[in-house]
């Protein structure tokens, strides 16, 4: 448990970091406003044991940390990875925290043009608090308050870095925005804030993160996605995270979705040691509709803590709760899928749908659904199932020339193809190659 | 010569000893029948070729194109090109029949290009044009599994393949496609062996021999009229 005495967090510490980054009075009264929530709220109470999380021996402001000074520096299992993935040079260093990526700097800046000529918004968190203070102020942590969680509430304290986007009503942002590395090392990704807001009519698709693993010394991330979707606009954000076995992953992500607005989440987890994600969309307008898509991958000494949830406050709302895990070895994966529809969302609709492959005897699953409905005009359906492997299935395929790992990822890949073929092609294509090497090195 | 020779295959499951002692060879080029009452240990003998774990091989050989492969794992006999299509295929959701069936040609050689040409026409051959992006059997129909097993014999044009019961539950056009299918592929110098029920598939089909199998050993071996007789007078005849 977290001691009761002196953690690394104090008030002096946060005033620092708002000097040092040059805010607003504003953003320092909310920064600790946020820490005195934290100090008051409890851990979670469900999920995973977060008793190895030590607030006091973490590095809140990571222009202190060290950035990775060698390869020698980095797991074995890492460096394998990149190889095997092909990886090219500077990414390999980026990756690891090695340094700044060069090529990504140069796609960045002219998609960045193109985007600007169209009036998006889309820079560092910092930069658009000093550019665009009001847009900031009006929409930052009002998605999620800091009196949500203890994380939301620490993050709200100590957060830095991330991503500001802002698409001008009817706009459609065509090519799908990512943070770049820039972005990236600014915050080493620990406390980062990620705020899109799209005005009426707009659409647009980011992306985070990504498949090749990535290393980072700090053991708790803990960063906020808020999504604003005004009338009939069009917000996809797609993540995908595979972080090292040390990190503890605690996110907070959540979207507002207003009248004829739709708000998609797609998510892919594979690493960190825990990881806790329930991305949720408040369905605020009639009509609102949202998908949350998710598939995780946990193997040896992982509990991957997942889920998704849809909140229909509007009628005509609806929702998509789908989700397909993996587990392999002695990992164990949850679901949370929950569907809260209020007395006025008549005509909602929503469907939560889990299922689960083991692929091991040790591996274990739960999948928690909750269905709270107050109204009688719904249509609301839930479906789980576990499953493992078959020897029919696997044999069948072998006996075409297959092996056992090609056969084995084939079928696992064919599992999560529901969610795969939802995510970019270059990220497809990358998760493909990396569970087919994790089967290679379980078979051996 | 015998491309596939398998001598005194004794092969047990789940302990049950299934075959006791077969012995049979297959030639270069020609039609092998195979019948047999049911649960005579017929599909359990084309398992135990294919090499699948379930069907432990207590005593016996199994020799292809001279090499004993009876150690060997499953995926690489297919890659020597061995090819076993199914009784029941099983039903693999979320890939592709294409996607599947190009990585088992890459996996026995088959250029990419070359690929895309024998897949097309294989399925318009097999008349099969809907089903070539569908997943792997799912919801395919009983007749449709059958040529989606045919299909995939084509594209991977094996030195032999054993064939478990292509024929049953087709409609008449399918089975006359099927047959002359694996006529093809005989001409083309595949050995096959073909396990069936039922005569009529011969007809299209004349076998160079028939090999009856009885409580797990083969009891009767001879030329086609074999086929006929046991249609006739059944299994009692040859017991
Ligand atoms: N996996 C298994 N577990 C237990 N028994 C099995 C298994 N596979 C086959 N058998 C048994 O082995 C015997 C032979 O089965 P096999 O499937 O080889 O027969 P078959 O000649 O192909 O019959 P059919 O004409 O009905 O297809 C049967 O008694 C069957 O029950
Ligand atoms: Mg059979």
């Amino acid at each position: 448990m977290m001691r009761r005495t002196r953690t690394g967090l104090t008030v002096e510490l946060i005033e620092e970091i708002s000097h040092e980054k040059g805010e607003p009075k504003w953003m320092l009264e909310r920064r600790l406003r946020s820490l005195r929530i934290f100090e008051k709220l409890p851990m979670p109470r469900f999920g995973p044991d977060l008793s190895e999380v030590d607030f006091a021996d973490i590095s809140y402001y990571l222009r202190t940390v060290e950035p990775v000074q060698n390869w020698d520096e980095l797991p074995e299992e890492i460096r394998r990875t990149f190889e095997e993935l092909g990886l090219p040079e500077a990414e390999r260093k980026a990756l690891a925290g090695l340094g700044a990526q060069v090529d990504s700097e140069v796609v960045y800046r002219s998609i960045l043009q193109e985007v600007r000529a169209q009036g998006v918004i889309f820079e560092p968190m910092e930069e658009a608090l000093r550019n665009h203070p009001e847009l900031v102020r009006a929409h930052f942590m009002k998605v999620i308050p800091p009196e949500d969680n203890k994380f939301a509430a620490l993050h709200g304290a100590v957060w830095s870095g991330g991503t500001f986007v802002w698409v001008p009503e009817g706009v459609e942002v065509e090519i799908p925005l990512q943070a770049y590395f820039r972005m990236q090392t600014q915050g080493v990704g620990q406390f980062e804030h990620t705020l899109i807001v799209a005005e009426p009519g707009s659409s647009v698709h980011y992306i985070e993160g990504c498949s090749a693993p990535r290393y980072t010394r700090v053991a708790l991330h803990s960063g906020m996605v808020e999504i604003v979707a005004k009338e009939g606009a069009h917000v996809r954000f797609t993540t995908i995270q595979n972080w090292s076995r040390n990190v503890y992953n605690l996110n907070n992500k959540r979207a507002i979705a207003y009248a004829g607005a739709a708000v998609d989440w797609v998510s892919g987890s594979l690493g960190s040691k825990v990881t806790m994600l329930y991305p949720s969309t408040i369905l605020a307008g009639k009509g609102a509709k949202t998908e949350n898509l998710s598939f995780s991958f946990s193997r040896d000494g992982q509990w991957l803590d997942l889920g998704a949830r849809a909140l229909h406050f509007a009628p005509d709302t609806s929702s998509r709760l789908v989700s397909r895990s993996v587990v392999q070895g002695k990992a164990k994966s949850v679901f949370r899928g929950k569907l809260y529809v209020a007395p006025e969302a008549r005509g909602a609709k929503g469907h939560v749908e889990c299922s689960t492959l083991l692929l091991s005897p040790e591996a274990e699953t739960e999948t928690i659904p909750t269905l709270d409905v107050r109204n009688d005009e719904v249509e609301v359906g839930h479906e789980a199932t576990v499953g493992r492997v078959s020897w029919e299935q696997l044999f069948y395929l072998m006996s075409r020339g297959l092996d056992e790992a090609e056969a084995m990822s084939l079928i696992v890949n064919g599992f999560v193809s529901p969610i795969l073929r939802e995510i970019p092609f270059e990220y497809a294509v990358e998760l493909r190659r990396l569970l087919e090497m994790s089967f290679a090195e379980a078979i051996g | 010569m015998a491309i596939l020779e398998v001598k005194d295959l004794v092969v047990s499951v789940e302990g049950k000893r299934i075959l006791n002692g077969v012995s049979l060879s297959l030639e270069e080029g020609k039609v092998h029948a195979l019948m047999g009452p049911n649960g005579s240990g017929k599909s359990t003998l084309a398992f135990a070729i294919a090499g699948h774990p379930g069907y432990v091989i207590e005593s016996g050989r199994i020799f292809f194109v001279g090499e004993d492969i009876t150690e060997v794992p499953p995926h690489e006999r297919a890659r020597k090109g061995l090819f076993l299509g199914f009784q029941y295929p099983p039903e693999v959701e979320g890939v592709r029949l294409r996607e599947f069936l190009r990585l088992a040609a890459a996996n026995c050689q088959e250029p990419f290009c070359e690929f895309q040409k024998l897949y097309r026409e294989a399925l318009e051959y097999l008349h099969m044009e809907d089903l070539g992006e569908r997943e792997l059997n799912v919801g395919f129909s009983g007749g449709e599994k059958k040529r989606s097993e045919l299909l995939q014999m084509r594209v991977l044009r094996p030195k032999v393949a054993l064939l478990d019961e292509p024929d049953s539950g087709v409609d008449v056009d399918a089975l006359r496609l099927i047959a002359s299918g694996i006529e093809e592929a005989a001409r083309s110098g595949t050995a096959v062996l073909l396990i069936t029920h039922y005569p009529r598939i011969l007809e299209y089909l004349p076998p160079a021999k028939v090999f009856i199998l009885d409580e797990g050993r083969v009891v009767k071996e001879d030329g086609p009229e074999l086929a006929w007789e046991i249609e006739r007078t059944g299994y009692e005849a040859v017991r």
